[in-house]
């Protein structure tokens, strides 16, 4: 006996607990993944992350509702539509205000912090004015809603599968594109020095942009996957926003897998004390268990070596 | 600034009233809609008798310069408009609005419309404070229907008793409050606690009991009270589990797990906001089938069911004072009203019926005061009853709340409750519990 437990008891919840924990590593790598793109390697705070995670929400929403009027019959497809949409969505927008708002400030990073904190507040306000102020109900279908169960105990939820399954391939595929394609090349060079990238022929300008609107788009395709736990209302964005930070910060800012390996490091803390702490105290303890590292290593955990 | 203005205007109030009945404003097609609507208002017995014949005379209805005039008495709406609180908030104003307008339609309070200031307190404490300094210093309102979380109440009260306002608050709450300027039209605690919990423990047999709950006030002292009832006042009852979670959190398979685990014949869950979303949804997910797992919840009216899904909470029980589906002649009224106004796929909740009461008992109390002033509202409110309340029927307390009745809601898959119980008795308000704390 531990804890209370039965060592059948035991074994069934390190099954379980070690399952939540994936979900919450891949439901903090794809809130992260958009942002240290963004943050990591422009050096633009983004505040308003959420805010674009909520436009793929509100998008997989109405194509859910379009689907209801016009293609029941394909209902149980929807929402991979909606994710390809939401992607589109929410990158268009990252490239639109990348071009009116970002890219005049990219000299003053602490500018771009405030100017994106009020980009937030006006696209919540429009999200009120269009869909009201009340959650929205996304409806799923039913075979994304059940649990595969194992034994007595074990029961894997489905749609913690498909968020794990999203997570590998949006991860794999930013991995390709940062590290192995020519543009992600490019991306890198603008990163590690503006003036000789563009010396050699790239256009700057247009990296930005595409570089702004990717991370954007991979969080519009988080919000669309998040409508599957979580709520869709005009300020849900407010509640991903705090740990997506915590992620991107304790990583490392500039490397993507430092991005990967806090996600895995804050997701199984957090979801382990939680089964042995109140939730509230789990979260103080991760916290202070973050700052404890921020403290000896401020970088965070991976760090890019650099010559400046 | 009114001070003076209405003495001169009881001169002229005779001549003014007779040209009043003789050529009567044009009626807007909205306010005919709504008196369509009302048309069986009437039956509820509550309409003032003839309400032109006996105006009282403003002067004495109205002893402490509040913005009345002979035909206008002036009132605020204070809730959030904006921010996070908005989507629990625009219930209360859209209730409170046709309440308004109904009271409007059947001759006004005393024999005087009423005309509302809305001010939005922005999901923000001390701007909620800031408005109703406003609403109380610069409109002289006579009553504010307004807040909703414990916290703008809160940040509010100093400011109702400084100026000496009225203010009627809709939320169901956590108790331990009691006020000269406020009055309660939503439950309190042990209101909605404890007849829930006597339910469940006859009917389904209940023994064990896990309490959940979000991380602020309301939940806390709410399970103190429920912890306190099973261990101490039922028999062969215990708490197997309390776990609370930062509002705003929204993953729980971890403690859906620690459930599964200890297995308790009830699971209490008192989690508020966007948090609910991610918990039906999650339960729901990981194979927890609420036909079999007894679930009871004080937090989930049908407004919050929007944005869950009937599909996610279907089966699951809901313990408050009033449900969309209650069948009785008021709410067969109230119900095509509201929609009537906001649309029809509009829904009602608990909070939404309780903020429609504000002006009702505003309305009520000052008839049998016979006045506008805050202190003689204050003094005659105990006793005073609606007979005409969707929920049924209801009375002022002593301490400023409601004698109401407590009902037990089953959730079904459109997103409305089957009410499968209701108390006998009227609840008697109790905000200060013995032997609960």
């Amino acid at each position: 006996m531990l804890f209370g437990y039965s060592f059948a008891d035991l074994g069934s919840i390190l099954a379980m607990q070690g399952f939540a924990g994936l979900v919450l590593f891949s439901v903090f790598v794809l809130m992260a993944l958009g942002l240290a793109i963004i943050f990591g390697q422009m050096g633009v705070i983004n505040m308003a992350h959420g805010e674009f995670m909520i436009l793929g929400a509100y998008i997989t929403f109405l194509v859910e509702k379009l689907f209801v009027a016009f293609l029941p019959g394909a209902f149980s497809l929807y929402f991979f539509f909606a994710i390809a949409l939401a992607f589109c969505a929410s990158g268009l927008l990252g490239m639109a205000v990348e071009w009116l708002l970002i890219r005049h400030l990219y000299r003053r990073p602490l500018d771009t912090l405030l100017a994106t904190w009020g980009l937030s507040l006006i696209l919540q306000q429009v999200y009120r004015s269009i869909f009201g102020a009340r959650e929205v109900g996304v409806e799923l279908p039913g075979w994304m809603m059940g649990s595969m169960h194992l034994s007595g105990t074990i029961e894997i939820p489905i749609n913690g599968l498909i968020v794990m399954a999203i997570t590998a391939l949006i991860t794999a595929g930013v991995f390709i594109l940062i590290l192995r394609a020519p543009w992600g090349r490019q991306v890198r060079a603008v990163m590690q020095n503006r003036a000789m990238a563009g010396a050699v022929g790239i256009d700057a300008g247009r990296v930005d942009r595409l570089t702004f609107g990717l991370g954007c788009g991979i969080a519009g395709v988080a919000g669309s996957a998040f409508t599957m736990i979580g709520s869709t209302s005009p300020t849900a964005g407010q509640l991903y926003i705090v740990d997506t930070f915590l992620v991107v910060v304790f990583g490392g800012a500039q490397s993507l897998i430092g991005t990967i390996a806090s996600a895995f490091t804050i997701s199984q803390a957090r979801s382990t004390m939680e089964f042995f702490l109140s939730g509230s105290m789990a979260q103080v303890v991760v916290l202070l268990f973050v700052v404890g590292i921020l403290m000896l290593r401020p970088q965070g955990l991976f760090v890019l070596k650099l010559r400046r | 600034m009114q001070a003076g203005i209405p003495r001169l205007c009881t001169a002229l109030g005779d001549q003014r009233m007779s040209e009043y009945s003789s050529n009567p404003p044009p009626i807007s097609a909205a306010r005919r809609r709504i008196l369509q609507g009302l048309a069986a208002l009437p039956a509820l017995g509550l309409l003032p008798r003839s309400a032109r014949a006996d105006k009282p005379a403003t002067a004495a209805v109205n002893t402490t310069g509040l913005a009345v005039t002979d035909d206008t008495v002036t009132v605020g709406i204070l809730h959030s408009i904006s921010g996070t609180m908005a989507l629990s908030e625009t219930g209360s104003v859209e209730a409170e609005k046709l309440a308004i307008a109904q009271i409007n339609a059947q001759g006004g309070v005393l024999g005087r419309k009423i005309n509302f200031v809305q001010e939005d307190g922005a999901s923000d404490w001390p701007t909620f404070a800031e408005k109703a300094r406003k609403l109380l210093v610069q409109d002289k309102c006579a009553a504010v229907f307004g807040c909703w979380t414990s916290a703008s109440r809160k940040a509010v009260l100093p400011v109702f008793e400084q100026y000496n306002g009225m203010l009627y608050y809709p939320t169901f709450y956590e108790g331990l409050e009691q006020s000269k300027n406020v009055i309660y039209t939503g439950q309190e605690a042990t209101q909605q606690i404890l007849a829930g919990l006597d339910w469940v423990t006859k009917e389904k047999g209940a023994k064990t009991f896990y309490l959940l709950g979000s991380d602020y006030i309301w939940p806390r002292t709410s399970n103190k009270i429920a912890r306190k009832h099973i261990e101490n006042h039922m028999t062969g009852t215990r708490v197997v589990g309390e776990d609370y979670f930062p509002l705003g959190h929204t993953q729980f398979n971890s403690v859906i797990n620690k459930m599964k685990l200890v297995k308790p014949d009830v699971i209490y869950a008192i989690i508020v906001g966007g948090s609910n979303v991610a918990f039906y949804k999650q339960l729901k997910a990981a194979g927890v089938d609420l036909n079999k797992q007894t679930l009871m919840t004080i937090s989930v009216t049908e407004d919050e069911i929007v944005g869950i899904g009937g599909e996610n909470i279907a089966g699951a029980y809901a313990c408050m004072k009033y449900f969309q589906s209650i069948k009785n002649p008021n709410n067969e009224k109230f119900v095509p009203a509201f929609k009537e106004m906001w649309g029809q796929s509009s829904v009602i909740g608990d909070v939404t019926q309780a903020a429609y009461l504000g002006p009702w008992l505003w309305l009520l109390t000052a008839q049998k005061a016979g006045s506008f002033d805050i202190d003689k509202i204050a003094a005659a409110s105990p006793g005073v009853e609606f007979k005409g309340a969707p929920e049924g029927y209801v009375r002022i307390h002593e301490n400023h709340h409601l004698w109401s009745r407590t009902r037990v809601g089953r959730a079904r898959t459109d997103g409305q409750y089957d009410v499968i119980y209701e108390t006998a008795d009227l609840m008697e308000p109790n905000p200060f519990p013995k032997g609960y704390q």
